[in-house]
């Protein structure tokens, strides 16, 4: 899967390398400002309060 | 003896034997698929890693960040002369002061306990199932809860209160001094009885000013939940260069 991807991409090695950085801080990126922030409330583990549901942190 | 896999093609070319075209060219489908199969594994093991890396950090400079913003929004308006007749506290009522939980520690204070309101670093008071009392009310328990872990954390070192450790809460124009008397921890998180406006749980019968600091328990999970209950002992106005109660130097 990552062969196929650096594969395709274009440029010598150290091109390859560049990009496959910026593509990777890319997709942390959309994993902290979208998917976790998505994900956080469906997980249990950060339910402080008291009130025999979890909807509330 | 060493062959390229050109030699091979030409030495295939027969047709006898498990090194035919169509036999590796399956083989090489099984070593692909699993390939594939174990870089989506560490994929998946390296993104729960970065979710860590969220929630037990990067929550905390967000929320913090925020909370500190409305913090300094509410001391500059703390400082203007006050507008007749415009107590705003949609933004925060006061700021909550335990010393047990670290010298200079104090955490801005908002109305209701979503999870919007706590993950911007601050803690709320209780609007359900027992709508909490305010610290000015002449009786009643003033409820409130904040993360333990992520988002701020502020109620992270809850367990370095103990009983008889001051708990003080600051409004515009006083100080609220409360004394811990009774820990609970842990307690189910159905437990909505340590709310009620006399906590019976805490061994009190009769109306009082009370307040309830609730988070969860143990720390990095919600499987129960951590309550410290405290008295009012006194209050004590500001004054004009916002000096700190004794408790609190």
């Amino acid at each position: 899967m990552y062969g196929w991807i650096w594969r395709r991409l274009p440029g010598n090695a150290w091109a390859k390398a560049a990009i496959s950085l910026v593509l990777v801080l890319a997709v942390v990126f959309i994993l902290f400002q979208w998917v976790f922030p998505w994900a956080e409330p469906l997980l249990p583990f950060n339910d402080v309060t008291v009130n025999g549901g979890g909807s509330a942190g | 003896m060493a062959t390229t896999e050109h030699d091979q093609d030409i030495a295939d070319t027969d047709g006898t034997g498990a090194g035919s075209p169509p036999a590796r060219r399956k083989r090489r489908r099984i070593a692909t698929t699993i390939s594939v199969i174990g870089e989506l594994l560490i994929t998946s093991g390296v993104v729960l890693a970065l979710f860590v890396v969220y929630s037990l950090w990067w929550t905390n400079v967000i929320a913090d960040r925020q909370e500190n913003k409305d913090a300094a929004a509410i001391r500059k308006a703390w400082s203007a002369p006050q507008a007749p007749g415009a107590l705003n506290t949609e933004d925060g009522i006061g700021f909550l002061h335990v010393p047990a939980m670290g010298k200079g520690y104090e955490v801005l204070v908002k109305r209701g306990t979503s999870v919007d309101v706590l993950n911007e670093g601050v803690a709320g008071y209780y609007t359900s199932p027992y709508k909490s009392a305010m610290p000015w009310d002449t009786t009643g328990n003033f409820t409130v809860a904040a993360h333990r872990d992520g988002h701020g954390a502020k109620f992270h070192n809850i367990d370095k209160i103990k009983v008889g450790d001051a708990v003080v809460f600051e409004t515009r124009d006083t100080w609220y001094i409360y004394k811990v008397y009774d820990i609970l921890a842990p307690t189910s998180k159905y437990n909505v009885k340590v709310l009620q406006p006399i906590p019976r749980e805490s061994g009190k019968t009769t109306p009082g000013r009370y307040i309830t600091l609730t988070t969860c328990t143990p720390v990095y999970t919600s499987l129960y939940r951590y309550i410290v209950w405290g008295e009012l002992v006194r209050t004590q106005p500001v004054d004009a260069k916002r000096t700190l109660p004794p408790e609190l130097q």
